[in-house]
């Protein structure tokens, strides 16, 4: 598999942050960043990764179900993360959450048909002060209401 | 350091600073009850079954990791600590399925049984149980995610125990599982250590699940009858049929471990094409006669033969029983009086004893693997042929640091941890380790482990240069079968006897008889030489022992069916030297052990060899072999007895071409291996052929 | 970005360089120029044990969540170990309700490598890693490109200023697990291996990242040490409490008007925090209980928030200070759906090792899941508060007390509120019959 030449900068820079022989150790940041380009930890990938760090599959395999982030399946091209852990939940968050099934038309962990969007309810994202928050792939959003999730999903459908 | 002293449960107890109070405890009868300890493999503190009271202490500690102190005052059944075994088991239970009447381990589950102890008789849990659906690994391995307990006893007997690190675990949470290394399944050794140190049902094995419950079978503490590091196999046996090999009782030399030869492939005990009567030549085809025919017909040849001064060929076997092998040559050469008797080698112990002739304490135990400073193994791929001493070797590189030294042709699995591992061509073994010499001289003590790459000279310069080490040197060498050193020790050699006392003449060795235009009798007792080379008397009368019709049987005159180790008692001695005891389990209709059938023929000959029954053969062996003076109560309690080295030099040359190993490997068994649909079932399942 | 106002009780240590809205991270140039690097020039010419006792003396303590006093756990390291030592940073920050991580890592980065720096010397270490949660992607940037300027001015690799040292630092990304907050687990994680926690001892100090002695501290912590260097420990330790040292981050959040992380001296009064410094509750409503420290921390009733933040004071009424997470909760609020809502956070983070936190949690969220939508019956109050009292204190690592604490405290706080959502559910339902023993 090839990758980005970012990336690959990127992965040689990584191996070297690591004792000798322990390359083991980008492992899981590897498998987050290559996600980011290839959408989804893919057996394809995985064996990459193996390779590339000297380790069996069977490594690998067993950090993908370990990490809530790493996944097998793709999500959509804007990956919707509303939060609903306490300081969330406390400031509306649960209804900004069926607020946004609503909106997309899909429910948690699911794609829309046409793959540009997918939704995730999920655990405190280290954004309670300025409850409720949604991230967006990695950007931040704070203080959500139904109203800011309607337009930042469409100023997002726009940009395709 | 001196011991500690320490109360447990009111008991004053002593035990070696580091002891883990669960070591110390059971030490003095006192269980404490644990799902993911195992002695001897990494601690997990996972199950929390093993939390104790300490004194001083305001939470409980996990006896399986903490260790013993001076002073300390543990409870291990205090009302706080029983209270808290009832949580834990509650918490294990609530999405454990409670179908022990249709579970294979019913009967013999550690989770059944903590919860007969402590658990409580009625579930609080009301919610619906996480569920995942049952999966085949191998043709032998089965997981069922809702039973495992995740005590990680599987993932780590694979991955410390074995190096073979097939298992993992995925998720987490409520919904962690083990997963096998291959996606869907299982590429490994398929020993299934797994399935047997699971506690509960979660592993399950592909021949044994739903067959029977653990109480309809008797549990047989015999020798495996493959290859030749003499594991202790359990088979459980119902109305005569072996259902399952296992080793849960970890009381052989082997430990814990079982190959998968060891623990599974004892289907061909049932083979159809097993032969359950005797056959003679009649119009030139083999047909079923009865045990007098065929007597009357083998004894009968043989005596006119003898009578008018013939001449024999007798070939013994490698894994018949050493009261079968000194049987037979005494037979040969008391009964028919002659010197043609040979096995198949294939290892030179015969060199290796004289080379090391008067010393003590020069040869090696499966014990020795494990407690050895240093072992240099030449030649093998123990993994795949020595199982059990590869898996000794692993285990004290683990627990004591061994340095290892390999010296092989290609990559074998011992280079994981080996100090130094080294690739050599066959024939070059002696001066590729003899560029280990000063890391080995550094050492307090050295194994040395060989197979058939060192034979002849290169023994004895091997030994010259284990002496020029200036260290203790213990030797081992490898052979193939059950009983490949039996068969040597017995004498069933062309100019050895038992205890390789030189005889007068020499014999013909088994190549020569083959080679013999003018052979007579051609007598073979479980082997099957004319696998590998033919027959070169087109007259000889042709007498066959063996448990199937093998190339050698078809080309016989008569033949016998005999029982394999399964089917009688006797006696063993694996490549280390070490005697141990077989004990029937399996009944086969129509069969005799060998020393039956040779019994009978020296009877209906006319011939006085003395009694036949094993354990009295086996006094004469202790009297009159050398090296077998050994303790009755050793073995006859199923414990392994060491012969002892030969005292005085054996004259004899071996010719090197004599000795050749088989090549086996673990999936592989000569004869029976080919004969086992188990072994065979494995290898020919796609994908699952494990190479390290 | 600074995405709340401060507030003038505020005593700006950490937080000194901010100026709201800080729209970009400081750099370097800033950074140097407001006295940055200078308490690292200064530790420079300080023997570790030097370095050491001004840390103590400070009366720093963890800001990770368990409060453990920094100098010492750094005197804890083997000097003459022949082992390479390392520098691990606590950036994986996912304790609900807490975020101040966060803002330092977004605006003062250069911050927490001078107080890394400034351990790092304290222990000779020749490496460090900062453990960035993977949520936090943008930070991990801001981080790295602070990293690079560091790099650049001499103050990481080698030979750093001059003194022959040197010292690599780079950013580690997590990828989604709560227990790779935990110290050991972390440590797992940064090997490549599932964030299982280890066995302890040995602890980091002693076996740490890659079996090295290891320091292993909080962002916030970190990032204090600076100051401490430059102005010394009495200094330090005379901002806040006699035995809880400075200033530290509290994250308010819930029910205020005012929500915003803050920092404050330690041991300010809770009441005042919520009132003076958040606002007051929003809405003009009843203040009804408040999470102190994280969502781990036993609940506070309304009556029992008068009093100082300050470790000793929490614990004393059995909850704890934890990680800065003040989570603030009106009249209006659903107790039950507030405690189901963070079972089933714990039970999504448990790693599975030991079984009590492994079942006790998928257990207690199915159970609370229940009550909350009103299917309830009437033995699962009991049940609950048995079941999280036969986790606390037997888990393998402390995540087992995260889920066990709260729900004792919620069940015997706010009984009559479980007790309430029991009846409504009577009067809707009928009480299940007896279960069947298996459930197949
Ligand atoms: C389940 C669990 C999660 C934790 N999460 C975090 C975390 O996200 N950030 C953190 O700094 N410490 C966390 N900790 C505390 C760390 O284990 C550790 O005590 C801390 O990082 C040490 O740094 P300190 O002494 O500076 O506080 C957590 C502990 C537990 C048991
Ligand atoms: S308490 Fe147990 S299952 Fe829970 S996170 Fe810790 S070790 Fe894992
Ligand atoms: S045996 Fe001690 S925790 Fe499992």
């Amino acid at each position: 598999m090839t990758f980005s030449p970012e990336l690959e900068a990127r992965f040689a820079r990584m191996l070297r942050n690591y004792p000798p022989g322990r390359q083991k150790g980008a492992l899981i940041p590897m498998l987050l960043y290559a996600q980011d380009e290839t959408g989804a930890v893919t057996p394809e990938l995985v064996q990459e990764v193996a390779n590339r760090l000297s380790v069996k599959p069977v490594e690998v395999e067993e950090v993908i179900g370990f990490y809530s982030m790493l996944r097998r399946k793709p999500m959509g091209k804007y990956h919707v993360q509303v939060c609903t852990n306490i300081s969330c939940l406390l400031t509306g968050g649960e209804e900004l959450f069926e607020h946004a099934c609503r909106k997309l038309g899909i429910g948690n962990r699911e794609v829309t048909p046409d793959g540009q969007f997918s939704l995730e309810e999920v655990e405190c994202m280290g954004a309670c002060s300025w409850a409720p928050a949604v991230e967006v792939n990695y950007d931040f959003h704070h203080k959500m209401t139904p109203e800011k999730f309607d337009q930042l999903i469409d100023s997002l459908a726009k940009r395709q | 350091m001196p011991d500690v002293t320490l109360t447990i449960n009111g008991q004053a107890v002593t035990a070696a600073p580091g002891t883990l109070i669960i070591e110390a405890a059971r030490r003095h009868g006192i269980e404490i009850p644990a799902f993911c300890y195992y002695e001897g493999y990494s601690l997990q503190a996972a199950c929390r079954m093993c939390l104790v009271e300490i004194e001083k202490n305001p939470k409980l500690q996990p006896g399986c990791t903490m260790p013993v102190a001076e002073g300390m005052v543990v409870l291990t059944e205090s009302p706080k600590v029983v209270e808290t075994r009832k949580a834990m088991l509650e918490f294990l239970l609530s999405n454990h399925p409670l179908d022990c009447p249709v579970c294979d381990k019913g009967g013999e589950c550690e989770l059944q049984d903590m919860s007969f102890r402590y658990g409580a008789g009625e579930s609080r849990f009301t919610e619906l149980k996480v569920h995942g659906e049952e999966q085949q690994w191998s043709p032998v391995v089965y997981y069922d995610p809702a039973r495992c307990i995740l005590c990680y006893r599987c993932v780590r007997v694979c991955d410390e125990g074995l190096g073979v690190t097939a298992l993992g675990t995925q998720n987490r949470g409520v919904i962690s599982e083990i997963i096998p290394n291959a996606g869907d399944h299982l590429v490994c050794d398929e020993c299934g250590m797994c399935i047997d140190i699971c506690p509960v049902g979660a592993l399950t094995s592909g021949t044994y699940r739903y067959k029977s419950r653990p109480w309809e079978m008797n549990h047989v503490g015999t020798i495996c009858a493959h290859c030749s590091d003499g594991c202790k196999t359990t088979l459980a046996v119902r109305d005569g049929e072996i259902l399952r090999g296992n080793n849960r009782d970890r009381s052989g030399i082997n430990g814990e471990f079982l190959c998968i030869k060891g623990r599974y492939a004892f289907d061909f005990v049932r083979h159809p094409e097993r032969l359950q009567s005797p056959l003679l030549r009649v119009n030139g085809e083999l047909q079923p006669v009865s045990w007098s025919e065929a007597l009357s017909a083998a004894a009968a040849k043989f005596n006119e033969v003898k009578a008018r001064g013939g001449r024999f060929g007798v070939i013994g076997a490698t894994r018949t029983t050493n009261e079968e092998n000194y049987f037979l040559q005494k037979f040969a050469r008391q009964g028919l009086g002659t010197a043609n008797i040979d096995h198949r080698r294939s290892g030179d112990v015969v060199t290796l004893l004289d080379a090391l002739s008067g010393r003590a304490n020069a040869l090696a135990t499966v014990e020795d693997l494990y407690t050895a400073k240093a072992a240099l193994v030449i030649g093998s791929d123990l993994a795949q042929q020595h199982p059990l001493f590869a898996f000794q070797l692993r285990a004290n590189w683990r627990h004591h640091q061994l340095t290892a030294y390999v010296v092989t042709p290609g990559p074998v699995r011992e280079d994981l941890y080996a100090a130094r591992a080294i690739r050599s061509e066959a024939g070059k073994e002696l001066e590729a380790a003899a560029s280990l010499r000063d890391d080995l001289a550094k050492s307090q003590d050295l194994v040395i482990l060989f197979g058939d790459a060192i034979k002849g000279d290169a023994v004895r310069r091997l030994v010259e240069f284990g002496d020029s080490l200036g260290i203790p040197v213990k030797y081992l060498c490898l052979v193939d079968y059950a009983n490949s050193r039996g068969a040597m020790d017995m004498g069933l050699l062309p100019d050895l006897g038992p205890g390789y006392q030189p005889t007068q003449t020499r014999g013909l060795n088994w190549r020569e008889m083959l080679a013999d235009p003018a052979l007579d009798v051609l007598w073979v007792v479980g082997e099957d030489p004319l696998e590998e080379t033919a027959l070169a008397s087109a007259n000889a009368f042709v007498v066959v022992q063996d448990l199937f019709l093998t190339e050698t049987a078809k080309r016989a005159d008569v033949v016998f069916p005999s029982a394999s180790a399964y089917e009688k008692t006797g006696t063993v001695t694996n490549s280390a030297g070490q005697v141990q005891r077989l004990k029937q389990a399996a009944k086969v209709m129509g069969v005799k052990p060998d020393l039956d059938i040779m019994g009978l023929l020296a009877k209906e000959m006319g011939l006085n060899l003395g009694i036949w029954i094993p354990d009295k053969v086996f006094e004469e062996i202790r009297r009159t072999v050398r090296g077998y003076n050994v303790a009755l109560p050793v073995i006859a309690t199923g414990g392994a007895a060491q012969t002892g080295a030969a005292d005085g030099r054996i004259p004899v040359t071996v010719p090197p071409e004599l000795i050749r190993s088989a090549g086996d490997t673990l999936f592989t068994s000569g004869t029976l291996g080919r004969y086992s649909g188990m072994l065979r079932s494995v290898m020919e399942a796609p994908g699952t052929l494990y190479k390290p | 970005m600074l995405f709340n106002e401060p507030h003038p009780l505020e005593v700006k240590v950490l937080t000194r360089r901010f100026e709201y809205p800080n729209a970009e991270p400081i750099g370097i140039d800033r950074f140097l120029a407001t006295r940055g690097y200078e308490g690292f020039r200064k530790a420079l010419g300080m023997t570790p044990e030097q370095i050491i006792d001004e840390v103590k003396k400070s009366n720093l303590r963890g800001r990770g969540g368990a409060g453990f006093p920094t100098g010492m756990k750094w005197s804890f390291v083997p000097r003459q170990s022949p082992k390479p030592k390392y520098i691990v940073v606590n950036a994986d920050e996912s304790e609900p309700g807490t975020c101040k991580d966060r803002i330092i890592l977004e605006n003062d980065p250069h911050r927490l490598i001078e107080g890394v720096l400034i351990a790092a010397r304290a222990i000779n270490a020749s490496r460090g890693w900062i453990y960035i949660r993977g949520e936090y992607r943008y930070l991990i940037a801001v981080v790295d490109k602070a990293i690079e300027e560091a790099y650049q001015h001499g103050f990481l690799g080698e030979n750093i200023q001059g003194s022959g040292w040197t010292f690599h630092l780079s950013t580690h990304s997590g990828a989604g697990a709560y227990e790779c907050g935990e110290e050991s687990a972390l440590l797992n994680s940064l090997e490549g291996l599932r964030g299982n926690p280890r066995l302890k001892p040995p602890f980091p100090a002693t076996s740490g990242a890659f079996q090295c002695p290891t320091v292993l501290n909080n962002v916030e912590t970190y990032s204090a040490v600076p100051d401490i260097i430059l102005n010394g420990g009495e200094w330090y330790s005379n901002l806040g409490t006699p035995k809880n040292g400075g200033t530290r981050l509290f994250c308010l959040s819930g029910h205020v008007n005012r929500p915003g992380v803050y920092e404050l001296p330690m041991g300010f009064n809770l009441l005042r925090l919520i009132n003076e410094v958040g606002g007051g509750v929003r809405g003009g409503r009843k203040l009804k209980a408040v999470i102190p420290g994280g969502s781990s921390c036993p609940v506070l009733k309304a009556e029992e928030c008068d009093l100082p933040m300050d470790h000793e004071s929490l614990a004393k009424i059995g909850s704890m200070l934890g990680s800065g997470g003040v989570v603030v909760m009106d009249e209006t609020t659903d107790m039950v759906k507030a405690m189901f809502r963070i079972m089933k956070f714990y039970a999504h983070e448990s790693c599975g090792w030991c079984i009590p936190c492994r079942e006790g949690t998928a257990w207690l969220k199915k159970l609370l899941g229940r009550l909350d939508e009103g299917l309830g019956v009437s033995t699962d109050i009991d049940l609950a508060n048995e079941l999280a009292r036969n986790m606390l204190g037997k888990t393998f690592c402390a995540l087992g007390d995260a889920a066990a604490m709260p729900t004792i405290s919620f069940v015997e706080k706010f009984r009559g509120e479980f007790e309430a959502k029991l009846k409504s559910a009577q009067a809707q339902a009928p009480v299940p019959g007896a279960q069947p023993l298996a459930v197949l």
